[in-house]
C-alpha cells in the first residue's frame, strides 16, 4: 500500500524577483512500512522535500497524496497530525525552560487530544526514558536522551509517518547506535513509515529500503539498499557520496563535482 | 642539512585541571604521546578531552585550568616553562591551528587576504607588498583558482570549503612545523571535504610536517592519518596503527567500531557501546 506519493513537486522560497526555486520537478512513492532516504549536500533541497511534506513549507506546486488522501496548501488538523518530524539538533528544537512533560503534552493540548497523562507516560515509555524524566529540563538531559524526547514528542499524536531530519548528525557515534536502534524498534512495533534525511550514505543505507540522491532540487537516483551494499550504483555523484562516507581517499581529486 | 631530529612533540603524562566551585575536574589524566613528521589522529568522543589536549600544546587553555606534565617537549622549547613572550613566537609561526568552522574563526570585519599576509607580517617583518605576494602565492597553492580576487574578499562573502582552504593557507604561510588541526572539516560537505583533506595531505607530505588530526570520525581518522591515538574520559586508551585500527584490542575502542553503520559490513542492528567502569581506572 502507498503511504505517500508525490507527483511533479516543485518547492520554492520567496516572491517576486527574489523567488528562488529549490526543489525542481520531484516524483516518487513510499509504501506503508517502508523508510526512503534523501541523501545530498547542503543547499540541495533535501530538507525543503520534508518542510513540504509536513506541512511547513506551503509554497509548493505538483500533488501529494498522504494515506490516499488529496493534501492541499492548508491541511486539516487531523492531516497534519498524520506525518511528524524530527529535527537535527535536540539542544536548539527543545524548548529550553518547559520541562520534558509540558514539551510533551504541547501537541497533545493543539490537537485537543484525551487521556493526556496517559499519553505522555506511554511516549516516555516507548522511547526508553523513565517516567521521572518529565519533570526534568532539557539542560538536565543528554544529548541522546534528548533526541528520545524529540522522537516520544512526534510520536505523542500517534502519526503514521515520520520525518527525520538529519536525526543523529549532532550526537556522538555510540549514541547514534542507539538512537537507530531505537528507530529500527518503533518502525518495526507501530508499523511507521519513515522519510530519512542524511548526509550519510552509511547512515541511510542502515535504516533504509530505497534512497533517492538529491542534487540542486532534483533527484540523480533512486538506489536500493541492495545496490547500495552490492555497490552497483548507476550515478557517479552517488559514488562520491558513498567514497565519502568511508573517509579519505588518496591522491583522488575532486571527481568532477562541481562544489555548491 | 641537519637532519630534524625524529621526534617534533613528546608528551609524557600531561593532565588538564579545572578547578571548579564543585571540586576540580580532570579533563585530561596522564596522556603521553609523541608525533613526528607524521599524521596522527585523536579520536574521541565529546567531553574526552581530544580538543583540551590540542590546546594545552599551544597553551591556549583558559586562564584557570592547570596544566601538569613530566615533560612537554615541542622542538627545542620546553612548553611548559616557556615565558609567554616566547609562545607569541610559537604560535601561528612553528605549531599552528585549524578550527573546525571558518564561519567563527575567520575575522569577519578583515579581508581574507590582510587576515593571511597578517600572520607574515607579524612572524616575519616583511613588507606589506612582499605579504601580500606571499599570500597571493600561498592561496594558489591552495587550489583557489582567482587568488587577486578572494584576496579582497571578506568572510562571509566565501564559501565553508573555500574559508577552510583559507584557513589552510592562513596556517601554513609561515611553515610552522606542527599543525593542530581540530575537526577541520566537520562543518563541510562530503565532496568539499575530500577537496580540503587533500590538499592538507599535499601539503603536510610536501613540507614534512608534524600533523595532529582530532576528529570524532572513525573511517575518515583512520583512512587520513597514520596512527590513531583514541580518548575515552580524558585518557588515552590505545595508540595503534591507522591501518590496525580493524584489530584493535581495547573494548571501547571496538565497541566504537561496532557502533558504526558501514556500507561495507551491513549489519541489521547496531551494538550499542557498554561503558566499563574499569576503562576509567589507569
Amino acid at each position: 500500500m502507498t503511504m505517500i506519493k508525490v507527483d511533479h513537486l516543485a518547492v520554492s522560497y520567496g516572491h517576486g524577483d527574489s523567488l528562488i526555486r529549490v526543489v525542481n520537478d520531484v516524483s516518487f512513492e513510499v509504501a506503508k512500512g517502508e523508510t526512503f532516504g534523501l541523501v545530498g549536500e547542503s543547499g540541495c533541497g533535501k530538507s525543503t522535500v520534508l518542510g513540504a511534506l509536513a506541512g511547513r513549507n506551503r509554497q509548493w506546486t505538483g500533488s501529494i497524496r498522504i494515506d490516499d488522501e488529496a493534501i492541499g496548501q492548508k491541511r486539516s488538523i487531523s492531516q497534519l497530525a498524520k506525518q511528524q518530524m524530527v529535527f537535527q539538533d535536540p539542544f536548539g528544537s527543545i524548548h529550553p525552560r518547559h520541562t520534558i512533560g509540558r514539551t510533551l503534552l504541547e501537541p497533545l493540548e493543539i490537537h485537543g487530544k484525551d487521556n493526556r497523562q496517559e499519553r505522555v507516560e506511554k511516549a516516555l515509555k516507548d522511547v526508553g526514558l523513565p517516567l521521572n524524566f518529565r519533570y526534568r529540563f532539557p539542560h538536565q538531559l543528554s544529548g541522546g536522551q534528548r533526541q528520545r524526547v524529540a522522537i516520544a514528542r512526534a510520536l505523542i499524536l500517534e502519526p503514521r509517518i515520520l520525518l527525520l531530519d538529519e536525526p543523529t548528525s549532532a550526537l556522538d557515534v555510540s549514541i547514534q547506535a542507539e538512537i537507530l536502534n531505537l528507530l529500527k524498534d518503533l518502525r518495526d512495533r507501530e508499523k511507521l513509515t519513515y522519510i530519512l534525511v542524511s548526509h550519510d550514505l552509511a547512515v541511510v543505507a542502515h535504516l533504509c529500503d530505497r534512497v533517492a540522491i538529491m542534487q540542486n532540487g532534483g533527484f540523480v537516483e533512486v538506489a536500493t539498499k541492495a545496490q547500495l551494499l552490492a555497490d552497483t550504483v548507476a550515478h557517479p555523484y552517488t559514488r562520491v557520496l558513498m567514497d565519502g562516507s568511508r573517509g579519505y581517499v588518496a591522491s583522488r581529486r575532486s571527481v568532477g563535482v562541481k562544489a555548491s | 642539512m641537519l637532519k630534524p631530529p625524529e621526534n617534533i612533540l613528546t608528551v609524557q603524562n600531561m593532565s588538564v585541571e579545572f578547578p571548579t566551585l564543585s571540586g576540580v575536574v580532570t579533563a585530561v589524566r596522564n596522556v603521553s604521546f609523541s608525533v613526528g613528521r607524521e599524521k596522527v589522529g585523536i579520536i574521541g568522543e565529546s567531553g574526552s578531552g581530544k580538543s583540551t589536549v590540542g590546546r594545552a600544546i599551544m597553551r591556549l587553555q583558559p586562564p584557570q585550568a592547570v596544566v601538569k606534565a613530566d615533560r612537554l617537549q615541542f622542538e627545542d622549547i620546553n612548553l611548559l616553562t616557556a615565558p609567554e613572550e616566547q609562545m607569541l613566537s610559537v604560535r601561528g609561526r612553528r605549531i599552528s591551528m585549524i578550527l573546525q568552522d571558518p564561519k567563527y574563526s575567520l575575522n569577519p570585519v578583515m579581508t581574507v587576504g590582510e587576515q593571511i599576509a597578517e600572520t607574515v607580517i607579524l612572524h616575519e617583518r616583511v613588507s606589506r607588498k612582499e605579504a601580500r605576494q606571499r599570500t597571493l602565492a600561498m592561496l594558489e597553492r591552495v587550489n583557489i583558482r582567482d587568488p587577486q580576487r578572494v584576496f579582497d574578499l571578506y568572510p562571509h562573502e566565501v564559501s565553508g570549503g573555500m574559508g577552510q582552504r583559507i584557513m589552510i593557507s592562513m596556517m601554513l604561510i609561515a611553515s610552522p612545523s606542527l599543525i593542530i588541526a581540530d575537526e577541520p572539516t566537520s562543518a563541510l560537505d562530503v565532496t568539499v571535504r575530500q577537496q580540503v583533506l587533500s590538499i592538507l595531505d599535499d601539503l603536510v607530505t610536501e613540507r614534512n610536517l608534524g600533523l595532529i588530526f582530532i576528529s570524532h570520525d572513525l573511517n575518515l581518522v583512520r583512512s587520513f592519518c597514520d596512527r590513531v591515538i583514541i580518548m575515552y574520559a580524558g585518557r588515552v586508551v590505545e595508540t595503534i596503527a591507522a591501518a590496525d585500527l580493524d584489530d584493535a584490542q581495547h573494548p571501547y575502542t571496538r565497541g566504537l567500531l561496532n557502533a558504526l553503520p558501514s556500507l561495507d559490513h551491513p549489519r541489521d542492528r547496531l551494538e550499542v557501546l557498554r561503558r566499563d567502569p574499569a576503562w576509567l581506572e589507569n
